[in-house]
């Protein structure tokens, strides 16, 4: 059983928890039942194991499991030992039953369950212990262990096997019902993993390979079955939970569903239409159809069941639920799209990455998200057998007898139909589905889209009267139409800022704030990857449909009697249309969300009950759209915060059940920017009309302070454009592609509201320091009010400026101001202490002046001091400290350097951020200065980042998320990527550079296990730190980090980032570090996982009292970016964004630089100076060394007696919560990850390989090599690093054979010098990082199939390649080449997303690409043989490439590469294609980035310019 | 912001002051107006910093970089809305202020700064010559009385705040016009008194009345005042000159700076002298003790008027070319600066102190005898550094001691703090209830921007007093007096 948060662990949500996994199946196509099968699928599983994980017991698995179909002759005989027989195959089900161990409540339970199969018209024919071994299994999992039953149910007579199998279905759940319902002890044992005619599932807290030992009917070798599915979890928690392993009861699944919660909610919500005949009355016992707290994927389970014995096959249901990108696919056959398009209407889908797998005994099958984010790979045998997995080579397989090799494709599912006995293939499969019905004639004929309905006679116009006072009432600054509506209405782009957030949280301001402010996004980190909503655009969907909601099980044209949105951002006249529909069951009306001002809380609260009630008469009424509008208040009455009005409305229809039968529309002043839009439809809403913001726009143009020749309706239309792609961003940050599944599904928490504002009208959102109530958000209305209906003097601002963005006098109040900047300066200048403690008694004044959290607690008094002598010295505190990730590029080399100086002269470390390091700066200076950093970033760009850059570092950081815009990739334009930037990127001087926002090998927690192994082999002394950054849930992740073992975890606050973002993520993603650090500390603490891991964390850290505040939550270094930027004579412009530095910190423009004045002095005076007054505070709490201090949480409590009308709503006692757990459990770093090295198979290459690497002698290697050796190749190369620096050695003085399946990042950061030779095929990340070395992958030879089109190597092969060459016989998976900045490959086809945000290299496709081939590709060439002649129309995206025929010099470089292919590899597609040349040559075409050739065209005019001088000057 | 690059492109540019040879002829402003374009030109200068100094150095917290990104855009009326929402009075400041704001100026810690004074100026003569700048009543009247004593800066921006929260506003003042220090303290050609017209001119149509030829405490019995509103509010100044005491000080010939500039104003303005004796520097040798502004203002006067020679004399030593490194940006700099009064003439003597005058026959002074002195604290006669000058008229610009004791203050008997200014709350409220001070008065001899900002604040405790009271008693006499 979970904890819930409780008054134990108060900052530990188990919400929160994650898991990802490998998952697998085997299946013998003509439905041959084995035990083969059965043995086999546990090894497959044994083989997934490292893709799994422990706790701090390494005998306890995460949960491992198997789904087999039901072993009928097995169960036959036992259950006659056990006197009972059973009846023939079909006609009776087998239940898999865990129960309370205790006796007593086990027979209750039992009880109830024979009972309930009475009472259903069934029989129970008896139960079975189920053998199991206990010591097969670890210390944790044995403590939690059920009973584990089998339970022998009889069908009626007659009842053909679907009756029984939906009888058995609301036997189950009637049971569930009964048991939670009582007051049974013991009664959360009690869990039926499966209870079905067909299938059964044997799951628990196991590794893989203890599940044989443990349940002994799966060794049993009378046990058979066609089929075996299989899954091996990891999980962030170490809570045990036999429940949440997998599979279910129809699937299992590799992933995360980001949009659960709204997923959920809808399902609740929908509970109430549900009608179908197959259940008829019985249908109310299987509410609620998601069960309560169980996990994504148990309640996508749960909902698959729902739809499956309501009358849907498997297929249908998972199509349905996980649909393929059909929204923006022009080519996808339009029966299909109406497919998609008629279930979209009916119901959301399940957002997120993943890979399921399903079977229901008949058919067995897995699909892929739109995505394509999961691995799964499979393979077919001669004899019939199907083999998939998250790997291949998970079973050994003669190679003699496969006939085929693949991967399963983005948004495809692979089938198997038992019956049939055959695979169906996709296209197949879904044109069957698309033919059950016509579905186009039903969109077409009942479908309204708001671009059909007719112009309303008016519309509200423009009236500039009064505006002004609008403005006000509704809270609007000067600052934020000046910085963010203007510039939107400008130039369609959402505004970008730097330097991070110094203002104080909306609940402590002082000042009236939107409601909007108090939330912060949710964003995706490590657990599943955001999503690139520009360069991977076509996943994403805008579009959503309203109208009432009917019955999900019914199959009928009525179901897509929707209204169709294009985008969620309305116009007047959109508005007004929705206003006047009257079409088939469109009726709209229109409630006011208004409030008499001066009654205050009393009034707000009858207001929003009169809401909810006159929301709940309207649906009795028959309307289908509610509007709720804030246009008609007046001197009397104030709008509602908008978000308050429609959450409260939301909820209020959620909890009465009616919730689907109307779509609720937001007329309101109130909203303006991205961060409002995203609330009001996350919470719920359908669209969205700011008319306020969009007038301030008609206004702004009528003033004439909008560019030039920008009329309205340009300005609106750029208003709107940057309003969707901020909310296609911000939902991409979460993982979430589509609006319809973002709509309600809450991915915001709070910061700031009290709990009965959250229960009553945010039910399930997270906030976890209490805060205002309805009495503060009334009064924030007013006093907007009442400042809206004062007169308008023209003697002062028509709005208040705000100086949220900017320093103001009489605006918002900051951490950093004008006092405080020169006391730094003065004190690092002159090393004056004095000012110093003036500037820390400033900063510690303003905190406590309720600016941040941290100031809002005291250290506790009564503790006895120590004599300051006996106190550690500063140079041991200093050694602490670190600099934050600012690479070169955002900064000048020359604030770079200095930083490194300064930190390597003090012990400290500075981080490179993710732009690379000159290797210049790797040596000592001849003065014994280092300007080498100690911390190497890797970042999603993997800018620069090859082995000789790994093996130049003390930490190896990887960068999840960055504190000033979590979950979003970022972009440095062609025209700041200078000579020296593009060296130390391994760019191309002049093309820009996209970071991606997800990492392309991190989708999962499994894979940043995989990215640690892989950058641990290459520098086995470095620390693996992850960064992450604070949000609800944070501590889980970090739990899941230090189980993929992790040295070191860093947790970033929302404050902090020195770089360029967009001003709506600066101020609404992440929260505080001091509640992300806390959290974190909880959790790893109560899991026992903390004293593996070591804590870091930032966030404008400034003064000691921030550093031992940050101490006693748990942190043991801290991160430092802007104050020492500051005492580099930063002076917080906040114009890093622009290159106009004025202090040459944050810019490369040459003149600026120049201006530079910071001295590594400087740095050096901020941090002793820090660390004494660390030393001084430690001696009044009673510390010697830091480390007692770590973690002594109960040394700090709430400060008293604050009177903040705010403010004194907080409540930090979670925060400041030390969970009650054994003394043993460490709460700091005690001991060593232990990572697993010893394995890998680089040993032998790199002993074998030494005199090669001493003297360049070759040498030739033969090996076996299977899925479990990873990155192969990658310690070898950081040896090859080490001594021969990036130079590596000559081609192929190391040759190495391989022959099998290589595990994952085979030949990773692969180092000059060395060859790797494949004979098999290779898992996922094959030559990520690739660093000159060579890689060649060929499928067996002794295959007698023909092996053409088979899948040789995995997704996201030479991700980050900075050189070498690659040669791949066959096909590679989804994003080959993913930002390959100078490595050269053949492969004779690739999945989608090929060559996406490339910036150098040449890569060659010998056959077909995927879709959204050249997403962001900026430099570098690629050349495709387009046989078919679609691929620049249907395939490639054209947004930054040209698609061009090639050149003659183009022939030649690709014919040169074809030859070197056929060589390498054996092809026999290259050797044709040579053979035939001129013909071939003709149909490839080269993709040609923009960016690239316009540097190129201009090399060659300088090239030629200078050749014309040199001859002029030789003329002359 | 206006222009991100601007500060990269433009070069500083201030008012251009007109030659001197034509400017030492007449009493107009010494400066010539920027061209509109070139002012837009220099606001595209600033860099919208994320922490803006100026607007923090500026005592008024002038919010300067937005009305230069409204100039930069052209935007003139907001920019004027915005001035005026922070400045009552921009021409005043716009003319004679140092102007910290530009010091302090981020631009400045290595590049000229932004001409903040000059797009100021710009702005508010832009605003009176379009007409925006139009009376306003306040929306409603509080029935409170409120008495401001004095018209200078201070007492100027208090009436006008409290006239425009609701409050009858009276202003008396002891001389003939309006103005105060601005009036009869800065020459006309640092501010010409037409620019102090225009704005009473408004100040009175927005219902604010004036009363002048008014010493209260002299004409005017205090307590009666009292009787008559509800708040009475000192912007008084402080008047008294300080003084230097060596012999012969008593000689004829010996003025106060103030006395001397007051008498030019109103020969300016074409009134009467008051009775005292005309000081003149035509003809004459002058010398002025005190290097400071008003020192530098009688320097411009004396050349206007014909002077034969001008030497101006101060104990300080010789400050520093540049910004010396005890005063940091964005500390205001402690360095040498050059007033237009320095372009016109006259010589310049540092670390130099009076150590007696001598006088001719007819009681006037004829010789001034001085020594070199050290740097402070001591000022330490250099030995053998004595010299003599011959003068004919001595002008003592070395500061103010405080307000004038006898008559107002004495007779309210309001404490005064330890260097003799009237001593308030955080409310501007002085020892005695109802009774406010502001400006100089206050907080002793400063800048006219600080005698504004001091009298806007003074305004707002003013009001919180008065509406407190309102709370507490609507039936009570106005004013408790002793």
């Amino acid at each position: 059983m979970n904890p819930t948060p409780s008054t134990d662990f108060p900052l530990y949500d188990p919400r929160t928890e994650h898991d990802a996994c490998g998952i697998g199946f085997i299946v013998n196509v003509n439905g041959e039942k084995s035990h083969g099968i059965i043995e086999q699928g546990i090894e497959i599983l044994v083989n997934l194991t490292h893709r799994g994980a422990c706790g701090c017991d390494p005998e306890t698995g995460d949960g491992a499991g198997v789904s087999i179909q039901i072993p009928h002759l097995f169960f036959a005989e036992e259950c006659l030992k056990l006197g009972f027989a059973l009846p023939a195959e079909g006609e009776y089900g087998v239940g898999m039953v865990f129960l309370p161990v205790e006796p007593q409540p086990r027979f209750q339970c039992e009880g109830i369950l024979d009972r309930v199969v009475q009472e259903e018209g069934l029989s129970v024919l008896g139960w079975r212990d189920t053998p199991v071994e206990s010591d097969a299994i670890g210390r944790t999992a044995r403590a939690s262990q059920p009973y584990i039953e089998q339970v022998f149910v009889r069908a009626a007579a007659g009842m053909d096997r679907e009756e029984l199998d939906r009888t058995l279905y609301i036997i189950r759940k009637r049971a569930e019902a009964e048991i939670a319902a009582s007051a049974i002890h013991e009664k959360h044992f009690f869990y039926i993993p499966s209870m079905s005619s067909r299938i059964i599932v044997y799951k628990g807290l196991l590794l893989a390979p203890q599940i044989a030992r443990f349940y002994g009917d799966l060794s049993d070798a009378r046990a058979t079955s066609a089929l075996c599915l299989v899954h091996q979890r990891f999980s962030t928690n170490t809570f045990p939970s036999w429940q949440l392993a997998h599979p279910f009861r129809y699937l299992c699944h590799n992933g995360e569903i980001n949009t659960i919660r709204g997923n959920a909610n809808w399902m609740h919500a929908r509970q109430s239409v549900l009608r179908s005949a197959l259940f008829g009355e019985n249908i109310d016992c299987l509410f609620p159809i998601i069960q309560p707290n169980v996990s994504d994927s148990a309640a996508l389970d749960n909902v698959v069941e729902l739809l499956l014995l309501g009358g849907r096959s498997l297929p249908h249901v998972m199509a349905m639920l996980i649909p393929e990108a059909w929204d923006r696919d022009s080519a996808m056959h339009p029966d299909k799209r109406a497919f998609y398009e008629y279930h979209a209407s009916l119901m959301e889908p399940w957002d997120g990455p993943a890979a399921v797998a399903f079977t229901d005994g008949r058919v067995i099958g897995a699909t892929l998200d739109r995505n394509g984010l999961r691995p799964a790979r499979y393979l077919i045998t001669n004899d019939g057998v199907l083999i998939m997995a998250s790997e291949t080579g998970v079973l050994n397989v003669d190679p003699r007898t496969v006939r085929f090799k693949g991967s399963l494709e983005p948004g495809k599912m692979l089938l198997v139909d038992l019956t049939e006995q055959r695979i169906i293939p996709d296209e197949e499969l879904k044109g069957r589905l698309s033919a059950r019905h016509p579905y186009g004639t039903w969109i077409l004929e009942n479908q309204i889209r708001l671009e059909a309905l007719p112009d309303p006679p008016r519309t509200f116009g423009f009236s500039p009267q009064d505006i002004i006072r609008r403005q006000r009432v509704f809270g609007f600054t000067d600052e934020e139409i000046r910085m963010i509506i203007a510039p939107m209405a400008s130039g369609g782009e959402e505004p970008v800022g730097s330097m991070g957030k110094d203002t104080p949280p909306a609940c402590l301001s002082d000042r009236p704030q939107p409601l909007f402010n108090y939330f912060r996004q949710l964003f995706a980190q490590v657990t599943n990857p955001p999503i690139d909503s520009i360069r991977e655009s076509q996943v994403m969907s805008l579009t959503s449909y309203i109208g009432t909601e009917r019955n999900i099980l019914d199959e009928s044209p009525v179901n897509c009697h929707t209204l169709k949105l294009q985008d969620p951002i309305l116009t007047n006249r959109d508005l007004e249309k929705l206003r006047r529909v009257s079409q088939g069951d469109f009726l709209a009306t229109m409630l006011p969300m208004l409030f008499r001002v001066d009654g205050g809380e009393k009034e707000l609260t009858r207001a929003l009950d009169g809401l909810c009630r006159r929301a709940s008469l309207a649906i009795q009424s028959g309307y289908s759209i509610i509007i709720l509008s804030d246009r008609g208040f007046d001197e009397e009455y104030a709008p509602i915060p908008s978000l308050l009005a429609l959450a409260a409305v939301h909820n209020h229809l959620v909890r009465e059940k009616t919730r689907t039968q109307v779509a609720l529309v937001v007329e309101s002043g109130e909203p303006r920017e991205v961060m409002h839009f995203c609330l009001l439809i996350g919470y719920g809403a359908s669209a969205v009309n700011p008319y306020l913001a969009m007038e301030s726009i008609e206004h702004l143009v009528g003033l004439g302070v909008l560019p030039d020749g920008l009329d309205v309706e340009k300005a609106l239309g750029n208003y709107k454009k940057a309003a969707t792609k901020g909310l296609l961003k911000t939902m991409s940050k979460m993982g979430i592609s589509t609006l319809q599944s973002y709509r309600g599904a809450q991915v915001f928490e709070a910061l700031g509201l009290g709990k009965d504002v959250i229960e009553r009208y945010f039910t399930g959102t997270a906030s976890r320091v209490g805060g205002v109530g309805l009495d503060v958000i009334a009064q924030e209305a007013k006093l907007k009010h009442e400042f809206g209906f004062r007169e308008v003097s023209e003697y002062e601002a028509e709005l208040d400026l705000g100086g949220e963005y900017t320093f103001r006098m009489d605006g918002e109040r900051h951490l950093i101001t004008p006092l405080t900047i020169p006391k730094l300066h003065q004190a690092v200048r002159q090393a004056d202490a004095q000012s110093f403690r003036e500037f820390t008694r400033l900063v510690d004044d303003q905190s406590q002046g309720l600016l941040n959290f941290r100031g809002l607690v005291d250290f506790k008094r009564g503790t006895r001091g120590v004599p300051i002598e006996e106190v550690e010295p500063a140079t041991r505190i200093v050694t602490r400290f670190v600099t934050g990730a600012m690479s070169y590029g955002s900064i000048s080399k020359e604030a770079h350097e200095t930083l490194a100086i300064a930190m390597n002269r003090i012990g400290g470390k500075s981080n490179t951020g993710e732009g690379g390091e000159d290797e210049d700066r790797f040596a000592p200076d001849p003065n014994g200065d280092s300007r080498r950093s100690a911390i190497k970033q890797i970042a999603s760009g993997r800018f620069g980042v090859s082995a000789h850059y790994l093996v130049n570092a003390d930490e190896l950081q990887i960068k999840i998320a960055q504190g000033a815009k979590p979950g979003e990739g970022g972009q440095l334009p062609g025209h700041k990527v200078d000579v020296f930037i593009a060296k130390t990127r391994n760019a191309t001087p002049g093309v820009g550079l996209i970071s991606p926002p997800p990492h392309h090998d991190i989708y999962s927690i499994e894979d940043l296990a995989q990215l640690i192994y892989d950058l641990k082999c290459v520098n086995p002394q470095a620390r693996i730190s992850v960064k992450l950054v604070a949000e609800h849930g944070v501590g889980t992740v970090a739990a899941g980090v230090a189980k993929a073992r992790a040295d070191s975890i860093l947790i970033s606050g929302d404050s902090g980032g020195t770089g360029a973002s967009p001003l709506s993520s600066i101020r609404h993603a992440g929260i505080p570090w001091e509640i992300g650090l806390a959290e974190t500390q909880q959790v790893l603490v109560m899991n026992d996982l903390r004293s593996r891991v070591r804590l870091q964390t930032d966030g404008k850290l400034q003064t000691g009292r921030d550093v031992v505040i940050a101490a006693l939550l748990g942190a043991e270094e801290f991160g430092f970016a802007t104050t020492p930027l500051l005492s580099l004579g930063c002076v917080m412009m906040r114009k890093c964004h622009m290159n106009t530095c004025p202090v040459g910190i944050a810019t490369q423009d040459p003149r600026l630089r120049a201006k530079f004045t910071g001295t590594p002095d400087h740095v050096i005076a901020f941090f002793f100076f820090l660390a004494e007054e660390v030393r001084a505070l430690m001696a009044q709490l009673g510390f010697r060394t830091m480390d007692e201090m770590i973690g002594r949480v109960d040394l700090l409590q709430p400060r008293e007696g604050i009177d903040h009308w705010k403010a004194r709503h907080i409540d930090l006692s979670a925060v400041l919560h030390a969970p009650a757990v054994p003394l043993r459990f460490g709460r700091r770093c005690l001991v060593a990850q232990d990572h697993g090295l010893g394995g890998s198979l680089d040993h032998e290459l790199v002993s074998r390989s030494a005199d090669a690497i001493r003297s360049g002698t070759p040498v030739n290697i033969h090996l076996p090599i299977r899925n479990v050796d990873r990155a192969v190749g990658a310690m070898l190369s950081g040896e090859i690093a080490r001594k021969r620096g990036s130079a590596g050695l000559p081609d192929d003085t190391i040759r190495v054979l391989f022959t099998g399946s290589a595990g994952q990042s085979f030949g990773a950061f692969l180092a000059r010098g060395v060859t790797l030779s494949l004979e098999g095929d290779a898992n996922d990340y094959v030559g990520k990082g690739l660093s000159g070395g060579k890689l060649i992958v060929y499928p067996p030879e002794l295959s007698t199939s023909p092996r053409e089109e088979w899948t040789v190597v995995g997704n996201v092969a030479l991700y980050g390649a900075i050189a070498g060459q690659a040669f791949f016989r066959g096909k590679a998976g989804e994003r080959f080449a993913v930002r390959n900045s100078g490595a050269t490959a053949v492969v004779e086809g690739v999945g989608d997303h090929g060559c996406e945000y490339m910036t150098n290299g040449v890569i060659v496709v010998l056959g077909k690409t995927g879709k959204n081939f050249a997403a962001g590709m900026s430099g570098g060439l690629a050349y495709v043989f387009d046989e078919t002649g679609d691929f620049a129309s249907l395939l490639c995206n054209r947004d930054m490439v040209s698609v061009d025929p090639l050149e003659p010099d183009d022939d030649a470089t690709v014919r040169r590469l074809v030859q070197s292919h056929a060589v390498l590899t054996r092809s026999p597609r290259a050797a044709a294609m040579l053979d035939r040349w001129q013909e071939v040559v003709s149909k490839f075409v080269k993709v040609f980035p923009h960016d690239y050739r316009r540097i190129l065209s201009e090399r060659a005019a300088t090239a030629h310019g200078a050749a014309k001088r040199r001859e002029e000057a030789a003329i002359g | 912001m206006g222009k991100p690059t601007g500060f990269l492109e433009y070069r500083r540019e201030t008012s251009p002051r007109r030659p001197v040879e034509e400017r030492i002829n007449d009493w107009r402003h010494v400066w010539r107006d920027l061209a509109e374009p070139d002012v837009r030109t220099q606001a595209a200068r600033c860099m919208d910093c994320g922490v803006p100094f100026c607007h923090h150095g500026c005592p008024l917290n002038n919010v300067i970089p937005h009305w230069n990104e409204l100039v930069y855009r052209g935007r003139w009326r907001d920019a004027a809305r915005i001035l005026h929402a922070t400045n009552n009075f921009p021409e005043f400041t716009g003319s004679v202020c140092p102007a910290p704001c530009e010091t302090s100026c981020v631009l400045g810690i290595n590049e000229p700064p932004v001409s903040i004074k000059a797009v100021e100026q710009t702005i508010v003569e832009h605003a009176f010559t379009n007409g925006w700048l139009i009376p306003e009543w306040p929306s409603q009247r509080t029935g409170k009385r409120v008495a401001v004593i004095g018209s200078g800066p201070s007492g100027l921006a208090a009436a006008q705040q409290l006239n425009r929260l609701g409050h009858h506003v009276t202003v008396y003042e002891k001389n003939d016009r309006i103005g105060g220090l601005l009036r009869y303290g800065i020459p006309d050609f640092k501010l010409e008194k037409r620019i102090i017209d225009r704005r009473t001119d408004l100040l009175r149509s927005e219902g604010i009345v004036f009363t002048t030829n008014a010493h209260v405490g002299v004409q005017i019995s205090v307590h009666g005042l009292l009787k008559s509103y509800h708040a009475m509010l000192l912007c008084g100044g402080a008047e008294s000159p300080r003084d230097i005491d060596v012999p012969g000080r008593e000689l004829s010939g010996i003025h106060f700076a103030v006395d001397f500039l007051s008498q030019q104003n109103r020969r300016v303005a074409g009134l009467p002298l008051a009775s005292e004796r005309e000081i003149l520097a035509t003809g004459k040798r002058v010398v002025i003790l005190g290097g400071g502004d008003t020192g530098a203002d009688c320097l411009g006067t004396a050349h206007r008027q014909k002077a034969v020679s001008v030497l101006q004399m101060e104990i300080l030593p010789r400050p520093p070319a540049e910004r010396a490194a005890s005063t940091p940006w964005p500390m205001w700099p402690l360095q040498l600066r050059t007033e237009s009064s320095h372009e016109e003439g006259g010589v310049r003597e540092w670390s130099v102190s009076t150590t007696r005058f001598e006088g001719g026959p007819d009681g006037s002074v004829k010789k001034l005898h001085a020594v070199h002195v050290g740097p402070p604290p001591d000022f330490a006669q250099v030995e053998g550094s004595a010299f003599s000058i011959d003068v004919d008229l001595v002008l003592i610009a070395v500061g103010f001691s405080g307000p004038r004791k006898s008559g107002l203050l004495d007779e309210l008997g309001v404490a005064l703090d330890a260097r003799g200014h009237v001593s308030t709350d955080e409310n501007y409220m002085t020892s005695q209830p109802g009774v406010f001070a502001a400006g100089d008065m206050r907080r002793g001899q400063s800048l006219v921007v600080w005698a504004i900002a001091e009298g806007r604040m003074a305004a707002l405790g003013v009001d919180r007093y008065l509406k407190a009271a309102a709370m507490i008693s609507q039936v009570q006499s106005p004013m408790r007096t002793h």
